[in-house]
């Protein structure tokens, strides 16, 4: 579900949230716009808008993990865990982590990849929040889903600062919540 | 300088929550883990303090992050700092127009970029990143940044392994670090 429609509706902080956001026209493809957020993080009191939005939402949810995919999910989760007091645990690509790990494949348009997660980072009933950038397909996220459940935590909801029109009007991926703070910009906003 | 010199107090509990993988990537290298830092809320805050503590009112309006694990420690600190977080990225990562620095492996080359327009001429910046080895990988991002007119104030890792003499490739930059891995 998006902030706006979950008790943000017409809080400032998200309209700027949203302007500090640049598209860059076909990226990595022709085709594609892509929702830049280091413009976002360019602008310090937007950065920490985005963040304090997330922490508000989650402190008092009992949440003892964040778990943030690489690399963008990096930028916005340990900030989040901080503040709430939950351990970070990283969700890295193949070969990053250099502990035992478990493994979960996901689609991607052409081909696989997968997500890791060392193991012995999350205990068994504890309660996970997993953070990225932004949700499109969702498969990544179904990917970090899957694993944190695979070792017995509770997944308590999915959480992006954009998401793309493929998940508009599905507020659930995998059964689990997804809250997203803004919805992509258009081309007369690129750079 | 390093802060367990001053032995605060904090240092030895940063200290004892990293953890060492012996043979990875591979063999011979002992591996610095900071995953397991990051599992330990106390541990990791401290962390978060100690730089915030030296850096706050420094008029730093720059902290660059080197890709990834960079991007776990610099976005806390700038936040608490009042300052902006530029990640520095592994080739095609940032979307776009770019300036890069080359820097060497034990094998072959990488190269670090930013995006253009991120930092402005006359900004102090501090670089930031898990660890410091050889010094190659932050001695990329402090060009990165005097390319485009910053003040490199500082960088500052959470580990330096000494034996690797990154220090002497920082052009005299000063580098501040928790602890040390010989």
């Amino acid at each position: 579900m998006f902030a706006a429609e979950n008790g943000l509706r017409g809080d400032p902080r998200l309209e700027a949230i949203s302007e500090a956001i640049r598209v860059v026209p076909h990226f990595p493809k022709q085709g594609i716009m892509f929702q830049d957020i280091t413009t976002l993080l360019l602008d310090p009191k937007a950065f920490k808008d985005t963040v304090d939005i997330f922490v508000d939402r989650y402190r008092d949810m009992d949440i003892s993990v964040v778990a943030g995919v690489e690399a963008r999910g990096f930028m916005f989760g340990p900030s989040i865990a901080l503040a709430i007091g939950a351990k970070f645990v990283p969700l890295s690509k193949p070969r990053k982590l250099p502990g035992k790990v478990i493994s979960e494949a996901y689609e991607l348009e052409y081909g696989t990849d997968c997500l890791e997660m060392h193991i012995g980072a999350v205990q068994p009933g504890e309660r996970a929040l997993v953070i990225d950038d932004l949700i499109a397909t969702g498969g990544t996220f179904s990917a970090a889903i899957r694993l944190l459940e695979r070792v017995g935590a509770e997944v308590v909801e999915c959480a992006c600062v954009i998401g793309l029109p493929e998940v508009k009007g599905q507020c659930r991926l995998n059964g689990k919540p997804i809250y997203i703070l803004v919805e992509p910009r258009g081309i007369d906003n690129c750079c | 300088m390093s802060a367990y010199r001053v032995q605060d107090p904090r240092i030895h509990g940063i200290k004892t929550k990293i953890r060492v993988v012996p043979n990875f990537p591979k063999p011979g290298i002992m591996f610095q883990d900071i995953t397991t830092l990051l599992l330990d809320p106390k541990a990791f805050k401290d962390t978060i303090d100690l730089f915030v503590e030296r850096y706050k009112g420094k008029n730093i309006s720059v902290v660059a992050g080197i890709e990834a694990r960079g991007f776990i420690f610099g976005p806390p600190i700038a936040l608490a700092i009042g300052a902006k977080f530029v990640p520095l990225r592994k080739p095609k990562k940032l979307p776009g127009e770019v300036i890069f620095e080359e820097y060497t492996l034990e094998y072959g080359k990488d190269r670090l970029e930013m995006h253009v327009g991120a930092v402005e001429p006359g900004e102090r910046a501090l670089v930031v990143d898990d660890l410091i080895a050889t010094g190659g990988t932050l001695c990329a991002a402090m060009n990165l940044l005097e390319r485009v007119g910053a003040e490199v104030v500082e960088c500052a890792c959470v580990i330096e392994l000494p034996d690797l003499q990154g220090r002497k490739r920082l052009s005299g930059k000063p580098l501040y670090v928790l602890v040390e891995y010989h």
